[in-house]
């Protein structure tokens, strides 16, 4: 297998993602560490690599109108960005997704300010949840990658339109060179034909996009989103069989990592994945039966094959690079809410972890299973806490 | 799985010598995997890189604790980094120096090559991460100078490119020799 790959930094691979899936208007603004990812693909654009044009901003704000402007008319459009890039983002966020504009953007995930860090977590697209955007979460370069293609498929169906976001850990993934596979344009062509949208800006045909909405008909227009959320969950599906006879790498809304009989079941998103399998394989060696429930989809959210995944299970063990202040992780408080109706209910804990780049380490998460088996552990925790500097 | 930490300072290319470390195994056929730990980067101060080369595919993102193998691209940094922490009992530490490797008496194997010098002898300047790189290929066997040089070679154009491909091979060779 390795033959057909080759060694990138995360970042490159994934820009010469984005000009395989042949984007016509890509708008960004650059911070990091997206930088990498819109640097390489303005290069592309300028040495004519690519059709697609690149519109430059003052702004993260002006980069995603724009492209409402250009998804609109029919184009497809990419951006990226990050963090405070995000936050910036965020009336426009809802704007696209109102609209009903399949734009994909790469998020790549850092922490928020203030204090200032420029590491990673991933409180910034958890934070924008409730955006009506999809949001899909990458292990590592390679799910970066092929997560694009996807998104752009699941996206564009017409009974879906929603905007998508590809989220990759900020640095962990983007700034890591690793094999990865680059498709054949041919196999990308095949796999994601051009985008055909059935409304679309035309000054032959003026139509109104995002136009005012009175309380008469307010409701309706969310409701219609919220059911092209829940049917992008079958669509999802039916896109990844898809891929996989392209390209033969299987996708689903979540991967099942050891759990046939796993009474202790991890759950995450993102690169921290990675570190938990090894964690796994080295617990299976000790006879412990212990398993990952990784989240791919975040939204649409995989209720179901959660629910299935976990039922059995004695424990679970909830990781994410998040916080609602106040409350607890946002990936723990979705899981909890739906499975506060089900029969079966294993106990649920949940760890903010690796916030603000801080180093997440096998041991770390090896000691945090032995704290829950030891029943040590608080119902929701900030793992490995400094409790000398507070 | 082989780990392998550099030590260096800002604008020294410890982080391009990690990712070429990566490129030259994975021309090897390894499954590898290179980056910084990442932070503001300042010219001069002490920055750390990683590299893993395994058989299969790398799925741990931690940083690296336990080194196989680490390499100091200054040598000062000595005095005031604890260089050798967690390195394995049958690690190595390979240094950037015109001393004799017994100086510095850090309780592990240590092999010293003075890169600076080479570099500045065959680049003509004194950046010696490229140089440093033929050293570790010699000293460990862990890649071949082939796949170093081919890794190093795709880096640059021109005289450049030569310089360094030819920096790596006396590199390779004198460590080699010195050993003898």
């Amino acid at each position: 297998m390795i033959n057909e790959m080759q060694i990138l930094e995360g970042s490159k691979a994934v820009a010469l993602t984005v000009k395989s899936c042949r984007v016509d208007v890509i708008s960004a603004y650059p911070i990091t560490p997206q930088t990498h990812i819109v640097e390489d693909l303005a290069q592309m654009v300028a040495d004519g690599e690519t059709d697609a044009e690149y519109i430059k901003v003052e702004s993260e704000f002006s980069a995603l109108s724009t492209l409402i402007g250009a998804s609109a008319t029919g184009a497809r459009t990419y951006s990226s960005t990050t963090s405070q890039g995000l936050a910036l983002m965020f009336e426009v966020l809802f704007n696209a997704s109102g609209m009903r504009l399949p734009i994909v953007m790469t998020t790549v995930n850092r922490s928020l300010s203030a204090p200032l860090s420029i590491w990673n977590d991933q409180q910034d697209s958890i934070s924008v949840r409730d955006a009506g955007w999809i949001q899909f979460y990458a292990e590592d370069n390679q799910e970066a990658c092929d997560l694009l293609p996807i998104a752009y498929k699941v996206a564009e169906d017409k009974d879906i339109l929603l905007p998508a976001m590809c989220c990759m850990d900020g640095y962990i993934l983007t700034h890591t060179f690793e094999p990865v596979e680059i498709p054949e344009q041919s196999l990308t062509d095949e796999f994601l034909p051009s985008y055909q949208p059935k409304y679309v800006l035309d000054p032959e045909n003026p139509l109104t996009f995002g136009a005012y909405a009175d309380p008469s008909i307010y409701t309706e227009f969310r409701y219609q989103q919220h059911d092209a959320m829940l049917k992008a969950y079958k669509k999802f599906e039916e896109v990844v069989r898809e891929f996989e006879k392209v390209f033969g790498r299987r996708y689903g809304l979540v991967e099942e990592y050891k759990l046939e009989d796993a009474e202790i079941v991890l759950i995450s998103m993102g690169s921290l994945v990675g570190t938990m399998k090894d964690v796994v394989d080295e617990l299976r060696r000790d006879e412990e039966k212990v398993g990952i429930l990784k989240i791919i989809s975040y939204r649409p959210f995989p209720a179901e094959k959660i629910y299935k995944a976990i039922k059995d299970a004695k424990v679970v063990l909830v990781l994410e690079k998040d916080v609602s202040v106040g409350m607890e992780g946002g990936l723990l408080s979705d899981i909890k809410s739906f499975m506060y109706n089900r029969e079966d209910r294993p106990s649920i804990f949940g760890f903010s972890i690796g916030l603000g780049g801080r180093d997440v380490t096998i041991g770390d998460i090896k000691g945090l299973v032995s704290r829950v088996k030891r029943r040590e552990a608080e119902e929701f925790e900030f793992l490995n806490l400094r409790r000398e500097v507070l | 799985m082989r780990e392998i930490r550099f030590h260096g300072r800002g604008g020294q290319g410890a982080v391009t010598a990690a990712e070429l470390l990566a490129v030259a195994a994975f021309n090897d056929g390894y499954y590898s995997q290179a980056f910084p730990a990442f932070g503001v980067e300042r010219r001069g101060a002490p920055v750390l890189a990683f590299t893993r080369i395994n058989d299969e595919k790398i799925r741990v993102r931690s940083q690296i604790y336990s080194p196989d193998y680490i390499i100091v691209q200054d040598s000062t940094l000595v005095k005031t980094v604890n260089v050798v922490e967690g390195l394995k009992e049958d690690g190595m530490v390979i240094i950037n120096s015109n001393k004799d490797p017994k100086e510095f008496n850090i309780g592990s194997e240590i092999r010293a090559i003075d890169a600076t010098k080479i570099s500045l002898d065959v680049i003509g300047r004194p950046i010696m991460n490229t140089t440093m790189l033929g050293a570790f290929a010699g000293a460990t066997g862990v890649v071949s100078l082939e796949s170093v040089k081919k890794a190093v070679g795709n880096r640059f154009e021109g005289k450049l490119k030569e310089r360094n491909v030819r920096a790596v091979e006396m590199a390779y060779g004198k460590i080699k020799e010195d050993a003898r």
